[in-house]
């Protein structure tokens, strides 16, 4: 594969406040009389595919979509629970579109694109009225004007939510608006339906192979441009807070045909989850982090304690850790930071609760003195339904007893590279959403992830698809294309050798929880050297392991989840080699990306500008241990890049 | 703890399914689901092949799981769903019987996995606000009253899993439909479209639902507690549009 490949991200110039609108008349446009020519594939259907494919639908374009769920109102999305962030500045407290642009661009720690960050900032608005006129029902003020709260990372309350289910609302909403359009005929939708490869005619995507997950059959369909919103790859950690079905396959194999993947070790850490509970747990639930409001977090200060039960633990034996290291802010710290305490805790062997691998994973967040301040009513109020929620999977009642808590995976920063207008470095495939890296740097804030999902779905890509398109001659979708008969070939070879493993002995979730165990010890809250070049050798070893052993019981031509699952882990396997190499390659820390070779003499991340200003673009050299780094330097000519304390 | 099983088990849609007996030995704070993971992973290894279920976010929010155990769909612990079952509530029972939704419109896929494509069909059929996108006035140009944005939130809370059918002793899909109405409908940017309702129930019926007679049971059994009230807001809508 050459590595010719020249990095142009195709921003614009100019004042920051007019460059989308200058771009977006810059672009080509399709008249609508020639829109029905055209053919748009866009895969997965959480918020920004969903958005997208109505939008597309609703200008004219013939759509196709495809999710593997059995309806796109199942995506990921729906189970964002606090809210979506719009600089409408309705409470009159000073916020503004630069205001989210730099509190945006601080909190991913300056490693995203001035442009692109100030162009989400600048859609926020357009997102709230959008998801209003469909029926999101926000909450609101009994003035029956729209409320808001505050969220981390921000000085003034800017968050809209639906209780704490705004992903739900904002999704079947936008699931809504592709219902419109499939009713109407401009969208046909495949639930069930997973894509296998991607289809390049003359180095361009002209369409995906993808398989019936009910009958088996793989099928080639072509299109004119193809857009991926596939989701984030925490799931790479086999326990995450993501969705069992999250997958990072269709964005792995678009990687292996050419597109860049981004800032692969970007990966958000959620310091207030319900700790594991043994080696069956398939996922980890996220307890929402305005818990952290009134919750006191504590350890053991000695290790002889930890078997005790809290309350027979004296106040002076308890080390109220955040407040003791951050004083300034206390329980209140940015979510990285306050992960990578609670780990040095459980590290230090001063964890509780349940022992995994012989280790204690967990500390306590105390509502004791909460409800003796404020008393047992106004606690339940804010809270009851998180308390009833943790009583339940836990089976303790945090009103008596402390709840216990561990940081967890929770979103992906990095993905495919993506220019300004969307498009990755393969002509002709775009990706949104969380699938892409592109606004969120090194650390994602609160709230922040609808927000871009919408903006994308609704408002880039329609625009930016569009002018692709204008430059395009319509593909005959009805004619059959040698590239596609060869990977549909390829894809059928690929789930053979899955079936046909030369010794099969163990389950795919055998391998995917041994992988995520390398991979969570070495690339998860803390990074170093020799832990991550172990990791790496680790992983080659299970990974060829994985190819000779899994066992996948049942046929290829019915539904087989077993043989699903084994797809995703098998990709899951190459970009945690990927993951690791990033994280090696960042010789600094930033965000959420903590290198102990680079921690201040008070623990806190070290950035090194002058060396590590720049994305991290992968290209796939054919050799997956030996990719080639493109390096796109991030130009700050707006804000200057400042060090983050919270002490 | 030992339990034992009976499970449903189906090739596809029009072969014979019949229930298969297991035994699992699982603590009783793993999870229902990730009981039937642990199933999996014995049968796997004895060169069986896996029971279908659907699942995805596994925090009751996405929809997709949905078993029912021992005749209630979703399990005993009510307001919640499949994936949110933990085997300690099911200690006493000395046997489990699980299957697949069951209702005409809901054909089954394979073992306890079933086709709601049925629902899409209802949605499709006006289950939305049209708005094109970027044509939306300012957000906060209609002030909504407080009560009536909350009780539209209360029936938009739907997951889509279709517990009720599979409680009804009619099959019916009567409180989705209530559901979806009574979100879009009260709010006034969904009062243009007068006939949502008559469009919503007439899909119902074409897909083979069947009619409400007040059983309830759809209530009891909702992951998310929607009232049957939403159902009395629809006819309400339908008298006025008469």
């Amino acid at each position: 594969m050459s590595s010719e490949f020249q990095l142009e991200s195709h921003t614009p110039k100019g004042s920051l406040e007019n460059r989308w609108t200058q771009h977006k008349f810059d672009l080509k446009i399709v008249s609508p009389a020639n829109r029905k020519k055209y053919n748009i594939i866009v895969v997965g259907t959480g918020l920004a595919g969903a958005a997208a494919a109505a939008s597309l639908g609703e200008m004219g374009y013939n759509v196709k979509t495809f999710c593997f769920q059995d309806s796109p109102r199942r995506a990921h999305s729906i189970a964002a629970q606090g809210g979506i962030n719009a600089a409408k500045n309705y409470q009159n407290d000073g916020d503004s579109v630069w205001r989210l642009f730099y509190d945006t661009i601080k909190g991913g720690d300056y490693r995203a694109r001035e442009s692109n960050v100030y162009r989400l900032a600048e859609l926020s608005t357009s997102i709230i009225d959008q998801a209003v006129a469909q029926g999101v029902p926000f909450a609101r003020e009994y003035s029956g004007y729209l409320a808001n709260r505050s969220f981390g990372g921000a000085q003034v309350s800017r968050t809209f939510y639906a209780r704490g289910q705004t992903g739900q609302q904002l999704l079947i909403g936008a699931y809504q608006a592709m219902s419109k359009q499939i009713a109407e005929g401009t969208i046909t939708h495949h639930s069930r339906c997973e894509m296998q490869d991607l289809i390049k005619i003359d180095g361009k995507a002209k369409g995906i192979v993808s398989r019936d997950l009910v009958t088996g059959k793989l099928e080639s369909h072509m299109a004119d441009v193809v857009v991926l919103c596939t989701g984030g790859y925490g799931n790479v950690f086999y326990l995450s807070t993501n969705a069992k079905g999250c997958n990072t396959s269709a964005a792995w194999r678009a990687h292996k045909h050419g597109a860049l993947f981004a800032n692969p070790s970007f990966t958000q850490i959620h310091p207030t989850c319900i700790p594991q509970a043994g080696e069956l747990q398939s996922k980890l639930t996220l307890m929402s982090e305005s818990l952290r409001n009134d919750g006191r977090i504590w350890a053991p200060k000695n290790k002889a304690d930890c078997d005790k039960k809290p309350e027979d633990i004296a106040e002076q034996d308890r080390d109220y850790f955040l407040e003791r290291m951050y004083p300034a802010f206390g329980n209140l710290v940015p979510r990285d930071i306050a992960s990578r305490a609670v780990k040095l805790i459980c590290d230090e062997g001063r964890g509780v609760g349940h022992a995994i691998d012989g280790k204690k994973l967990g500390v306590y967040l105390d509502f004791a003195k909460a409800i003796e301040v404020h008393g047992l009513d106004a606690i339940s109020e804010k809270y009851g339904n998180l308390f009833d929620m943790y009583a339940h999977i836990a089976a303790e009642d945090p009103y008596t007893t402390p709840m216990r808590i561990y940081p967890a995976v929770h979103y992906t920063m990095g993905g495919l590279w993506v220019d300004y207008n969307l498009m990755t470095s393969i002509d002709g495939l775009f990706a949104g959403g969380e699938a892409n890296f592109s606004d969120h740097g090194a650390n994602r804030l609160g709230a922040s992830a609808l927000m871009q999902g919408l903006a994308d779905g609704y408002f880039i890509l329609p625009t930016t698809v569009s002018n692709y398109l204008a430059q395009q001659k319509p593909l005959d979708i009805t004619k059959t294309y040698p590239e596609a008969e060869q990977a549909l070939q390829q894809s059928k070879d690929k789930i053979q050798q899955l079936m046909n493993a030369p010794d099969p002995q163990k389950t795919p979730d055998d391998f995917h929880r041994k992988l995520g165990k390398i991979i969570w010890h070495a690339c998860g809250m803390a990074r170093e050297k020799s832990v991550l070049e172990t990791a790496i050798a680790d992983i080659k070893t299970l990974r060829q392991q994985f190819w000779q052993q899994v066992k996948i019981t049942g046929s290829d031509q019915t539904l087989n989840q077993t043989l699903e699952r084994a797809g995703r882990i098998a990709d899951f396997f190459e970009l945690a080699e990927l993951m690791c190499i990033d994280a090696l390659t960042r010789e600094e820390s930033c965000g959420c990306h903590a290198r102990e070779e680079h921690i201040t003499d008070d623990g806190e991340a070290q950035r090194h500008d002058e060396d590590f200003s720049y994305v991290a673009a992968w290209q796939y050299s054919g050799n997956l241990s030996v990719p080639v780094l493109y390096k796109e330097e991030l130009d700050f000519e707006f804000v200057r890049p400042t060090t983050r304390n919270y002490r | 703890m030992i339990y034992k099983l009976h499970i449903w088990r189906q090739d596809h849609a029009e072969s014979k399914g019949r229930f298969e007996q297991y035994e699992i030995d699982v603590s009783e704070d793993t999870s229902f689901l990730e009981m039937l993971d642990a199933l999996n992973e014995n049968l796997i290894e004895g060169d069986k092949e896996a029971i279908a279920f659907d699942f995805d976010c596994r925090e009751g929010i996405c929809g997709s799981c949905n078993l029912v155990i021992n005749g209630t769909p979703h399990g005993k612990h009510q307001g919640t769903t499949t994936c949110q079952q933990y085997m300690r509530d099911y200690i006493d029972d000395a046997e489990l019987w699980i299957e697949p939704w069951r209702a005409t419109a809901f054909p089954i896929i394979k073992d306890l996995i079933v086709d709601r494509t049925a629902f899409e069909k209802i949605i499709q059929a006006g289950g939305y606000i049209e708005i094109r996108t970027g044509s939306a006035s300012e957000a906060n140009t209609i002030p909504i009253d407080k009560e009536v944005s909350d009780a539209a939130f209360d029936s938009a809370t739907c997951i889509g899993c279709a517990a009720c059918v599979a409680a009804c002793p009619n099959a019916s899909a009567t409180l989705f439909v209530a559901a979806k109405v009574t979100h879009l409908s009260t709010l006034p940017q969904g009062q243009i479209d007068k006939n949502r309702a008559k469009k919503l129930l007439t899909a119902m019926d074409e897909q083979g639902f069947g009619g409400c007679s007040n059983y309830r049971e759809c209530e009891r059994v909702c992951p998310k507690d929607i009232s049957v009230s939403t159902i009395t807001t629809m006819n309400k809508l339908l008298y006025q549009q008469r």
